[in-house]
């Protein structure tokens, strides 16, 4: 428990040392990021959809 | 006389060059040879038995591409003297960190399973049972590993590397014809028409030759390896040498499958050994060789790029320079997913082929993320001053990367939904 607690502790240290971004939020970066994010929400929702088929198709 | 002593101080410049080349070579040559881990070797393998000779071509055209991918990582891990998945979290926060960090932890045990895979596999070529296997490559490993020192890790890796040479005479000893070799390799040409199939060969030929993994460890190394700004030009050459040895030891694996094997289906490099076997027992034994070889290197490094990872994020220490009291964690993130992997290969009936499904699908998802950041990060002139990428860096970068987001997004529909592309 004490070992869990520490962990906890940890994460929530490294969250705040790297809450901000240091990299300058430029349109150029804010684009990438979001093209990003936009791929990797299709790539996992086919992933979601593929585990369903497999799920219901035995 | 005039002559003479040019010629003696350009040998001895030369040998100074050598010697100093020695010392810091590593990290490129020993990723670019470790990515010839035995799922490349595979794939190797199946592509010279399905194409023969006519993809040759393409693999050549990744060696520039490796190559311009590698060697951002140097320069990154030089300047800023941090590994890759802190300098994500550094530059874009604690979400893209995480991850970052949790997608190449999913990826990289993963596909240590299918080193694991590769290597059983071949011993049992030579009637190894698969536990005595597991065993044996696990102390194997501790012994690289807890010497304390990050020098002696990279030369035993890099006598690794020079076994993966090993397909080399292999390939001369099934006699291929040197006219057609050059004939249909070296002229783009897609054999039997662009089709799904041939999609999918060309998909997984990048795929091996530039994974996520890669990153990560090469930028890792050479902080470890303590390379300084001044040593990016020979991080350069390594990474450029390690380039063209992984593209050229796939050419020589293909030639030997499409010498002997050309026309059958191989679903596995230790399948295409056995085969070999029948034909030529020498030519099989080195592939069965080379195929263990090719775990064993890929386990050592895709193990130690996890464990540099969490040790860079979670602040532990994280050098193969320490001892294993010094830095616990490290060694034991290290342990832990090697031991787990092994594991799994033992288990009767695991899903191997299955996890190795879903090594192709989630290594799509972190490489253009990876690359992304990569670029990006090379463009933070406050982090990296004047190794910042030039425009011509980027350009080449930026169209390395927008292809690869295509292809491997293609990729992983494919491999998920593979009666889609026909």
């Amino acid at each position: 428990m004490k070992a869990f607690r520490g962990l906890i502790a940890k994460i929530q240290e490294i969250n705040s040392r790297y809450r901000a971004p240091r990299i300058q939020m430029s349109g150029a970066v804010r684009l990438s990021l979001m093209a990003l994010r936009l791929y990797l929400f299709a790539l996992v929702g086919l992933m979601v959809y593929k585990f369903v088929l497999l799920v219901t198709q035995g | 006389m005039n002559y003479f002593s040019k010629l003696y101080y350009w040998l001895r410049k030369a040998w100074k060059a050598a010697r100093l080349y020695l010392i810091l070579a590593g990290p490129g040559i020993v990723v670019m040879v470790a990515d010839n881990d035995a799922g490349g070797i595979t794939t190797y393998a199946a592509t010279g038995a399905k194409y023969g000779y006519h993809l040759i071509w393409f693999l050549l055209i990744l060696i520039p591409v490796a190559y311009y991918v590698q060697e951002m990582t140097v320069r990154l891990g030089a300047v800023t003297k941090r590994g890759h998945a802190e300098a994500i979290f550094d530059g874009f926060g604690a979400f893209w960190g995480w991850f970052s960090l949790l997608d190449l932890m999913i990826v990289d045990w993963l596909t240590l399973v299918t080193e694991f895979v590769g290597m059983t596999a071949a011993l049992a070529i030579f009637r190894v049972p698969p536990w005595i296997t597991v065993v044996a490559v696990i102390v194997l490993m501790a012994v690289i590993v807890l010497h304390g020192r990050y020098w002696t890790f990279e030369k035993l890796a890099l006598l690794f590397c020079a076994l993966n040479l090993i397909y080399i005479p292999a390939a001369f000893l099934v006699h291929p014809s040197v006219r057609d070799v050059l004939e249909q390799g070296l002229i783009p040409n897609f054999a039997g028409g662009f089709n799904g199939q041939l999609f999918f060969f060309l998909m997984a030929n990048i795929g091996t030759t530039i994974a996520p993994w890669m990153l990560f460890f090469q930028q890792s190394a050479v902080v470890d390896k303590g390379m300084l700004e001044k040593d990016i030009p020979w991080g350069r050459f390594d990474t450029l040498l390690g380039s063209f040895v992984t593209v050229v030891v796939a050419v020589f694996i293909v030639i030997v499958t499409g010498t002997v094997l050309s026309g059958v289906d191989i679903d596995s490099a230790a399948q295409a050994a056995a085969e070999l076997m029948k034909t030529d027992r020498y030519v099989g034994t080195f592939l069965a060789i080379g195929l263990f070889d090719a775990g064993l290197l890929g386990a050592i490094c895709i193990s130690l790029a996890s464990s540099w990872a969490f040790g860079e994020i979670f602040g532990w220490a994280h050098s193969l320079n320490t001892k294993i009291r010094q830095a616990p964690w490290f060694y034991a993130t290290y342990f832990f997913t090697l031991v787990t992997a092994g594991l799994i290969v033992l288990i009767p009936h695991a899903p191997l082929v299955l996890i190795t499904l879903f090594v192709q699908v989630i290594a799509v998802t972190l490489l253009p993320a990876a690359l992304v950041f990569l670029i990006l990060l090379l463009n933070d002139r406050a982090a990296v001053g004047e190794y910042c990428n030039t425009r011509a860096q980027n350009l080449i970068g930026g169209f390395i990367v927008v292809s690869i987001v295509v292809l491997s997004t293609l990729y992983g529909i494919t491999v998920m939904f593979p009666n889609l592309i026909h």
